[in-house]
Formats: C-alpha cells, structure tokens, sequence
C-alpha cells in the first residue's frame, strides 16, 4: 500500500509514552498481571446540506485515555479525557481497584491468547488528503454543488447531501512491551433526491459506499459524484412511475452495494465467536453459527467463499495492529460454502481454545474497553463467473437490487429481511424497468445456500458502513465488506405497502 | 480549569454577536455478566466542550459550532476562532431565531457531582447470589447494569447561565435455561439504584422460564397481541424521531396530507381511544431539564433555541394529532406552535387501569409479548417498521397463557396501529429493551393491539 502520509505531529507530541508508562508501572506495581493502555483522539466532521444550505456541521474530538488491566484473573477498566501521567496512575489505581471489587462476582479466569511483542511501530491509513485540511467553504462548495445539479432537473422536488469523514489517532501500549501508534481516515457521502407528489413521497439515494479514503473521495478519481448525480433524476423518475412489486418468489440479482449489507448481518454477526458463545446474549444477540458446527455447518452454495481481513486497502476495518496490540491478519470464514472460522480477540481466542487470536480487538473510543469487534469480511468473486450484464441475461424472471435501505435481522442471524434504493425487474435476460416497495425476506443458510451465479473480479465493490453497533456500554465500528453481484434463486419478496396495511 | 471558568473564559474572547459555550460532563460505572459471571466493568469520565460562534453575515446570522473534549487555557481564543470560521463558512442560518438572553438556572458554580462503581454497593451481593444460584439450577444469566451522571452547563455571551443535572440507570437481565432453549428477559430502570430488587428480577426471570416449559409451533398471521409497557416505549420512541414538523410541512412524512403542499395532519384523529402521548420534563421518576440544549442545528433542533423552555407537550392529545417537533424557524414556517423535542415520552390513556395479567385476561386468542428486537423503518411514508420478538413470546387463551411460540418477524406502523389498540392499561415507568441508552425516560402501559402483523417465523432463540 503507498502512502505518503505520517501520523500528524501533534499527536505525536502528547506525552504517550510518560503517560503509558505511568499507568503500566502503578497497575504492575499493584499485581496487575496485564495492563493496556490506549491514548486515542478521534475527530468527526458532519455536514449535512438540505437543499442549497447548510443544516448541520459539527466538528467533534473526543480524546483521552482508558486503561485497562487483569487482577487476579479478573478484568479492571478506567478512563478520563485528561491525558497526562497523574491521571493515568490515578486510573490505573481505579482500573485495579475496579478488579479487585470484581472479583467475587466472576467465575471465569481471564487469559490471553499470546501474540508477538511489536515495538515502536508506527502505521498510517492509505489516504491522500486529510479531510480536516479541507475548508469549510471547500467542503460547503462541493455538496451543495451537487444538491444544486439534482434541484436544477425536473421531478426532483428536494434534494440532501450528508458527509462525515473521520480522523482516529491511538497509541497503544502493553505490560508485555508493544506499542504502537496509528493514524485512519475515513469519508461517507450520500446524496438524496426526493420527489413529492399528491401520492406521496419517493426518495433515492446515492450508492457510493463509505470507505478509508480522505477528502479525494469527493474529487471523481474515486468515485464519479458527478455522473452519478447525473443519472440519478431519471433513475428517481422511473421508480416515481414505476408500478408496486407484486409479492412472491424471484430470482434476485443482488448488487454489491446491497449484499455488502446481508452479508454484514447474515454473515459478518453470525461469525463472531464472543457472540457464538453467548457473550452478547442480553443486547446483541447469539449466533446460529455455534462452535460445535465449525467445519460441517453448510452455510451456503459451493460458490461461497468469505474472509475476514484487516489488511484490505481503504478497508473501513483495516488497521496495522488491533487494540490489544495482535497484528493485522487475513484468513478464512467460510470455505467452499463451509463455516471454517471465526472472528476473536485474544481473550475470545484463549477461551476458545486457539493459539492466537486473528486481530479483531477494538474500541471506539478511550472510555469504551476493547471488545471483538467486525474486521472486513467479504465475500470473494468467482474467476470464472459471469460480469454484471452476463448476470443480468443469466435470469428469466427475477430483479436486480442496488443500494442499500431498511434491514432487520434476529437475535441468532437465522431471518432478515432488507430493502434497497433501486429494483430493476428483469425479464428473460433484459431489464424491463423499475418496481417499487420491495422487501426481501429468507433465513441465512437457505439465502446462500440459493446464491447459484457468482460474478467475477469486475463486479466486485467495497461496501461497508460506519456505524456497525454492539456491546454494553454501547460501541460503534466502522467496517468493510467487499463483494462481487451475485444471483439467489426464487426469494421471497414482500411487498412494503401491503405489509402496513390492514 | 472548572467548566465554569472554562465558558466565561471563552464567551470572554469570543468577538462575534453572541457566543454559547456547552459543557457535558459525564461519568459512568458500569458492570456486564454473561453466563454467570461478570465478563466486563468500566468507570468512565468523559466531557464534551462545544463552542457555537453566532456571527453577523451577509442578510443575517450564521452558526457555527467545534466540540472537543478538552479545551486547555492555551487553546482557549484559538476554539473561539475555530467556531468562528465555522460559522463564516456555513453562511446565513435558515434557522436563525432571536437568541435566549440573561437567563439563570440551577446552581451553576456546583461541580459534577460523579458517580462510582460504590453505586453498585446494594446490588452486587445479591447479584453475587443469585449467580451461585442461578449455576447450582442450571441457569444462565446474563446482563447489564448501568449507573451515569450528566451535567450540563450551557453559558453565552449574551448571559445565559443554565446547569441542568441528569441521573440516569438501569438494569437488564436475560436468563436462558434448557441448553438455552429456554431465554426470557427483564429491565428495570433507576436513576439511584435504589430500592432495585434483583430477587424480584430473578423471580419473574425464573417463572418466565417455567411458562416455557410448553413449546408450540404457531404459524405467521394477524394476531392479537398483548405488548407490555417496554415494548410500546420502543415502537412509540420512533414518534418523536419522525414527527419533524419541517418534514411533514414539505410532503415528506407520514403526517404529511397527500396532495396538499404546506398542510400536515396536526388535528386529525388516529386513534378512537382517548390516547396521550408526550413529554413532560416534571413527570415524576422522569424529571428532565425543561430548556433545549442544542450542540448542533439540524431537522429537528436549532443552535439558535438554546435556552427557550420545553414544557410538557402532548404529540397526540387523546387519540388526535396535536403537534409536530418544532424548531422556532419550522414553528415560523409552518405557523404551528413552537413545541421542541422532549426528553422524555410517556404514553397513557386518560381513565385506563390495570396491569399486564388484566391485559393477557382480556384476549381469547393471542400472543403475549415480552420484547421487540432490531426495530427498523422499512417505509418512512407510512412509518411501516419491521422488527423481531425476542426472549419469550407466549400464546394466549381464554385469558390464559398456555404456552410458549416460536419467534416472528413483524412488520407494522405505530401509527397505522394507533387505530387497533383495543384495550389499555395504566401508565407506569418502564425501560425499553430496543432504545435502552437512547430511550432513558419513558413510561408507558401494557396493552392489546388488534391483528398485529407477524409477516414470518424466526427460528431465531
């Protein structure tokens, strides 16, 4: 991966190792038998345009240290905003203290997968232009230009722009002697146009998926806003006329900027091992996917073939080292359409039994411990198969899905059901114009267990999402699922209008 | 520096037409067990310093706002600035409303007040035994219980001088038996900790339990349903997130009046039942600030309303659509009253009475309900949502739980369900499951909903 950036000086600045090596010594020095320390800051801009002007902008750093150890074979965790080395020995104090009280409630003996010692290591994001240097003017200037290209074409009543982009910094440091400090960017765009007319409202929205890119993710190098934009008022006209779905079995091509989302939830949840176990049972959920089935669960169709990576280029997930200091790793979830392994942290990994956990540690800010959390999980192309318009004249009666909506699924990932931006019906081979308030609806193995046409390396997208939610006190991930189009034969497929109403 | 110092110091330098500075300061301790045991803790300081710069511009004000988590005396005119700009580059406001001036409230020069896993002292013995016991009878028990003090200090140039203070809490517990076959769930909120029962959760966790005992296999279809009070605050929770009045104005929501631009349907009636449902900042166990804080502008809040009052107010007044969240530019907009966001909902009936058991007597032929899980928007133009049940749905007959059923998928509209609401019990302070953390205030009543739309079968335990 090139790339010219450094972590940005005045992170560096900041006392990290006074300050990591204050908190090691006074948890140590009180029997702790493993401390991490994180000193992180994260900034997020918002900018929302509805219309021509500016409805929201924010600019928001959060920063501070969280220091989190073992006692006694329980888990400690403190944190404060206030980065300085009084305050990391007062939390280590805290974190130790925390432990201990701990202590008689806790049956389990917290241990570690063991991992590498990695000094002094430095990695940055592959980004060229840091968002924050952008002016606001700049930033302004370029979505509201786009709103305005949108407003200017007929049927399109309003239109909304909304930008989040993403600096995070965090130095980590362990009592084993890793210590690393990493720097990511990430952008998220998307662009509304609605309609309104006396039967109502219909809104479409961009498809351009968020990703670790800086602010030349708006310049068209990327990804081509303007064309886009261009093409979206006929597209929102078409679905305005186009008539309700009729609700039944299709066979459905699924874009990548949809199925990234099914396999985030049917997929990606379902094969977090802390989850297989039972540890998100109260909020999050279980998993179907329960360890006595690694190696004979059949997922889906023989074309099914996932991985999990932290390592993907502009991956939303992708990192050097994880937050418990484990470096970044790829490998295999399901093979051949078999379930053959997990995602873990080092603690996960040891409880289940394995030599070392794949990288998957991670917390959303210095006040939040890390937990498992999602790394890229993608499906992979088929060399062989067919590109998108072999896709298209592979089915006779079916729809084409692009974009992602509304998504539900249940606590053990077996039903979900989700919607989409765009539904293309396809007949004998041929796009025949859009449907409208479609829903689609399966049970996970039965879903990819129909995925019966795979295309090939051009159909392939990242997609992905910044706001992947689990644990207690409520965390958020951003995360990157990669993947080609792919045809599931006779779905069920719901009509939305007919749901609510009675 | 104090928080205090810290927003004189800014509103001090900060050289446009008015500043508002907010600070929220937060701490947090919190416990989490599965399987019996704890699995992880946390004690959690956290702070938010917000600077919204109002500056004179071309035909109006602009607004523009930074947040960071510290702000030390070094950095204290060069965050004043960085608002500045902010605000130059978004241009003139759509939203700019006359801003609250030499307004007082609450102690303000009082510190943060934290609070500390000590506040976990009464529960964890018992939490402590009922782990052993739960163990020794082969269930499982996992959960959450969380403990967090908010304060919040908004001060501007122009004189405001407001400290709001917010405790907040609460307890869930799932318990799984049968080689978890068996789950069912309980939460309780609190704002102290006190006179919190875990024996009391632990009984209804256990009886639950026991109603599983019996499995039937029920197919999709319309059924009457009995939902208790947690899951009508987490289906009722998306009424205040898509009520803006600017959108219904602008044809754009479900209280929009189709084929009539610029009129919503504040005043037409939903539901025949005498149905209320608002907020109230002096709803006792609810008590809330009764002043609108705002760190950004957006939908449905305005920078330019920090400071105005925010009363109780009824979004449906016995059955009728009585308002739409407002900002006072939408409220100038629309020619509605100005009614902001509450920080609290509370759904009842004027005159219901009875509990959960009345309800579940009143059905011949349906479900009970024990939650709703991952509650989304499937069509925005009629509020259709989808979602699960989760931890324990049970048949009912003859006014009588005979079993347990599978899980559903549903998909149904709060709104469309309004009008088949056939039955409602009295109001009581519940705690969501879906919306605990963003939900934290709600009280709500058990009730029946009419031919509830359960769409499939989830496998899902």
């Amino acid at each position: 991966m090139t790339n010219n950036q450094q972590v940005d000086a005045d992170f560096l600045a900041l006392p990290l190792d006074a300050v990591t090596e204050s908190a090691i010594s006074t948890a140590t020095a009180l029997g702790a038998t493993h401390v991490d320390v994180r000193i992180e800051r994260v900034r997020t801009g918002i900018l929302s345009i509805r219309n021509l002007a500016p409805e929201t902008q924010s600019d928001d750093s959060i920063s501070g240290v969280g220091v989190r150890v073992i006692v006694n074979g329980c888990w400690g965790f403190a944190s404060s905003p206030e980065i300085s080395v009084d305050v990391a020995a007062k939390l280590a104090k805290t974190a130790v203290a925390m432990a201990k009280t701990s202590h008689p409630l806790s049956t389990e003996e917290i241990s570690l997968a063991p991992e590498p010692i990695y000094p002094r290591k430095q990695w940055v994001s592959a980004y060229e232009i840091d968002p924050f240097s952008v002016s606001g003017d700049e930033r302004i200037a370029r979505l509201t230009g786009l709103n305005e290209k949108l407003l200017k074409a007929d049927g399109v009543d309003f239109a909304e722009a909304f930008t989040m982009f993403v600096k995070e910094q965090k130095h980590y440091a362990d009592s084993y002697g890793t210590s690393t400090t990493q720097q990511r960017v990430r952008m998220q765009t998307a662009i509304e146009a609605v309609n309104v007319s006396d039967e109502g409202f219909v809104s479409m929205r961009t498809l351009a998926q968020p990703a670790g890119f800086g602010w030349e993710w708006m310049n068209n190098s990327h990804w081509n806003w303007d064309a886009e934009i261009d093409e979206l008022p006929t597209l929102l006209a078409e679905k305005v006329a186009a008539p309700s779905v009729e609700a039944g079995r299709y066979d459905l091509l699924i874009h990548p900027s949809n199925l990234w989302l099914t396999i985030h939830e049917s997929i990606g949840h379902a094969t977090e091992l802390d989850r297989a176990l039972g540890y998100e049972a109260n909020y999050a959920g279980t998993s179907f996917a329960t360890v006595d089935k690694l190696n004979n669960l059949k997922y889906g169709s023989n074309l099914m073939n996932v991985t999990g990576d932290r390592v993907t280029p502009h991956g939303l997930s992708t990192v050097g080292w994880d937050d418990e200091g484990v470096e970044a790793q790829r490998w295999d979830i399901i093979k051949d359409g078999t379930l053959v392994g997990y995602q873990l942290d080092r603690r996960i990994a040891a409880r289940g039994g394995r030599d070392r956990s794949n990288g998957c540690a991670f917390a959303d800010s210095p006040s939040h411990v890390p937990i498992q959390r999602m790394p890229n999980v993608s499906l992979q192309p088929n060399p062989s198969g067919p590109d998108l318009a072999g896709l298209i004249e592979s089915v006779e009666d079916g729809i084409m899905i692009k974009g992602d909506n509304s998504w539900s699924i249940d606590m053990q990932r077996y039903n979900f059901q989700f919607t989409g931006q765009q539904f293309h019906r396809i007949k004998n081979g041929k796009i025949v114009g859009q449907v409208k308030d479609v829903a689609y609806q399966a049970t996970t193995t039965d879903f990819w267990g129909s995925m019966n046409r795979v295309g090939n390396e051009s159909t392939w997208v990242l997609g992905g999402a910044f706001n992947c939610g689990k644990a207690q006190p409520g965390q958020i991930a951003a995360v990157s699922h990669g993947c080609p189009a792919a045809v599931f034969d006779k779905v069920n497929v719901l009509n939305t209008r007919a749901e609510a109403g009675k | 520096m104090s928080p205090q110092e810290l927003i004189e110091k800014i509103v001090a330098v900060a050289d446009y037409e008015d500043c508002v500075v907010i600070v929220e300061s937060k701490t947090q301790a919190n416990l989490r067990w599965a399987s019996s045991t704890l699995t992880t803790n946390g004690v959690i300081a956290t702070q938010k310093i917000t600077v919204i710069a109002f500056v004179a511009v071309d035909g109006g004000i602009a607004a523009g706002s930074v947040t960071r988590a510290q702000v030390d005396a070094s950095e204290i005119v060069e965050i004043a600035q960085a608002a500045g700009v902010a605000a130059r580059a978004a241009g003139k406001a759509e939203d700019a409303a006359v801003l609250a001036r030499d307004l007082a409230v609450g102690d303000w020069s009082a510190p943060h007040n934290p609070t500390g896993p000590e506040v976990f002292g009464g529960i964890a013995p018992e939490l402590g035994e009922i782990f052993k016991k739960s163990q020794a009878d082969k269930i499982e028990l996992f959960g959450y219980a969380e403990h967090t003090h908010d304060t919040t200090w908004v001060g501007s140039k122009g004189g405001l001088r407001l400290r709001f203070d917010q405790p907040d809490g609460r307890v869930e517990m799932t318990g799984k038996s049968h080689a978890r076959s068996r789950s069912t769930w309980e939460g309780r909120a609190t704002r102290d900790f006190k006179n919190l029962s875990i024996a009391e959760i632990d009984s209804e966790i256990r009886t639950r339990l026991e109603w599983q005992g019996r499995k039937l296999d029920l197919a999709a279809g319309r059924y009457d349903t009995v939902a208790p009070a947690g899951s009508v605050a987490d289906l009722y929770a998306y009424l205040g997130w898509f009520s803006g009045a600017k959108d219904a104005f602008e044809g754009r929501s479900v209280f929009s009046q189709r084929g009539q631009a610029g009129k919503t349907r504040v005043g037409e009636t939903f539901s025949n039942l005498p149905i209320t449902i608002y907020s109230d900042p002096r709803y006792p166990g609810l008590e809330c600030s009764e002043y609108v804080v705002a760190t950004s502008s957006g939908p449905m809040t305005s920078v330019f309303d920090n400071g105005q009052s925010a009363p109780k107010n009824e979004t449906f007044k016995d059955g009728k659509l009585n308002s739409l969240v407002q900002t006072r530019a939408t409220s100038a907009l629309t020619g509605l009253p100005y009614t902001p966001f509450g920080r609290n909902i509370i759904v009842e009936a004027a005159g219901a009475t009875g509990d959960l058991q009345s309800m579940i007597a009143q059905v011949k032929n349906g479900l009970l309900l024990t939650t709703l899980w991952y509650i989304r928007t499937v069509d925005p133009t009629t509020m259709l949502l989808t979602g699960l049940t989760r931890d324990g749905v049970y048949q009912i007959r003859d006014g009588e739980v005979i079993g347990a059923v599978n899980n559903f998928r549903w998909n149904e509209s709060p709104v469309e369900l309004l009008g088949r609401i056939r039955a409602i019990g009295a109001t009581s302070i519940t705690q969501p499951r879906e919306w605990a953390g963003d939900v934290e205030r709600a009280a709500a009543p058990a009730l029946i909903f009419e031919d509830f739309n359960m769409s499939t079968v989830s496998p899902g335990s």
